[in-house]
């Protein structure tokens, strides 16, 4: 009984009240993974494990740091979890498709001339624009293989450094480099198709 | 001419690789040269480094607030938390 008393007292001292959770940082937590997954299915299982971690490791919260950043921080590792996990199981689905898509002649580097870019004809300080790109955009960043897509947005998005990228994703630097460029052969290349 | 240079006038490929790399990173500055000289003669990877470039703001400029969660979701999540804290 006296244990029961000393329990409860302690999880009433702790720094963090996660009943308040949900509430408070749900959405938060949802538009930071979305915005890095740009998948609602995983950032929705991201959030609910970030939520169940954060129970777990309730002991080490000592209200350093605020519960916002202490939640995030655990996100992050989530996420780069799912970047580790998504590329190991695409690695036979990258070289197939590496042989399928060129944009250039084999002998002299030339782009073929179906795949020349053209003008976008968007006008770039329209909001309204930008935003129909972006939507096209994800579905085109959808279609990449998860390693690509993990290299680009662990770049972009957390502004990484390349070195950590390959560490992370255990890819030597000319890979690394060959990923960002096919990447962006390919999103624009989508782009091109989808817009209009 | 070095034979670097004369390689990359005609070479579209290597010049989006440069491009590329020039953008996440840094290039040397014999292929800043490389690169330069390539883009003054080809409009096409002129357009398509404009192109990189927005495609990269767009990436980047995604709008986190535009994703709330819908209010089941939430509530299954709660009483998920709860159901934890309860276990302890």
């Amino acid at each position: 009984m006296q244990n029961e008393t000393d329990k409860e007292y302690t999880v009433k001292s702790l720094h963090s009240d996660p009943l308040s959770w949900v509430e408070k940082y749900a959405d938060y937590l949802y538009g930071f993974a979305m915005s890095r997954i740009r998948d609602e299915d995983v950032a929705k299982d991201l959030v609910q494990d970030t939520f169940l971690a954060g129970l777990q490791r309730l002991d080490g919260f000592e209200g350093n740091s605020k519960e916002k950043t202490w939640l995030t921080a655990i996100l992050k590792n989530k996420i780069a979890d799912f970047y580790r996990k998504r590329s190991s199981n695409n690695l036979k689905v990258i070289s197939a498709e590496e042989t399928v898509q060129d944009f250039f002649d084999a002998e002299s580097g030339h782009w073929t001339e179906k795949d020349y870019p053209r003008a976008f004809g968007l006008e770039v300080d329209n909001p309204l624009m930008v935003k129909e790109l972006g939507a096209i955009l994800n579905d085109c960043l959808a279609k990449l293989p998860g390693l690509w897509f993990s290299v680009f947005s662990m770049k972009h998005m957390d502004d990484l450094a390349s070195e950590l990228i390959c560490t992370e994703l255990k890819l030597s630097t000319a890979n690394f480099w060959v990923i960002m460029h096919r990447t962006k052969l390919n999103l624009r290349a989508c782009l091109q198709k989808n817009w209009n | 001419m070095t034979n670097a240079l004369k390689n990359i006038i005609y070479n579209c490929r290597q010049a989006t690789f440069l491009i590329e790399k020039r953008i996440a990173g840094k290039i040397t500055a014999a292929e800043t040269l490389q690169l330069h000289v390539h883009l003054a003669g080809c409009s096409v990877c002129k357009i398509y480094q404009q192109q990189s470039i927005l495609i990269n703001k767009v990436f980047v400029g995604f709008e986190n607030n535009d994703f709330k969660l819908d209010e089941a979701f939430k509530k299954t999540l709660n009483e998920k938390i709860e159901k934890e804290i309860n276990k302890n």
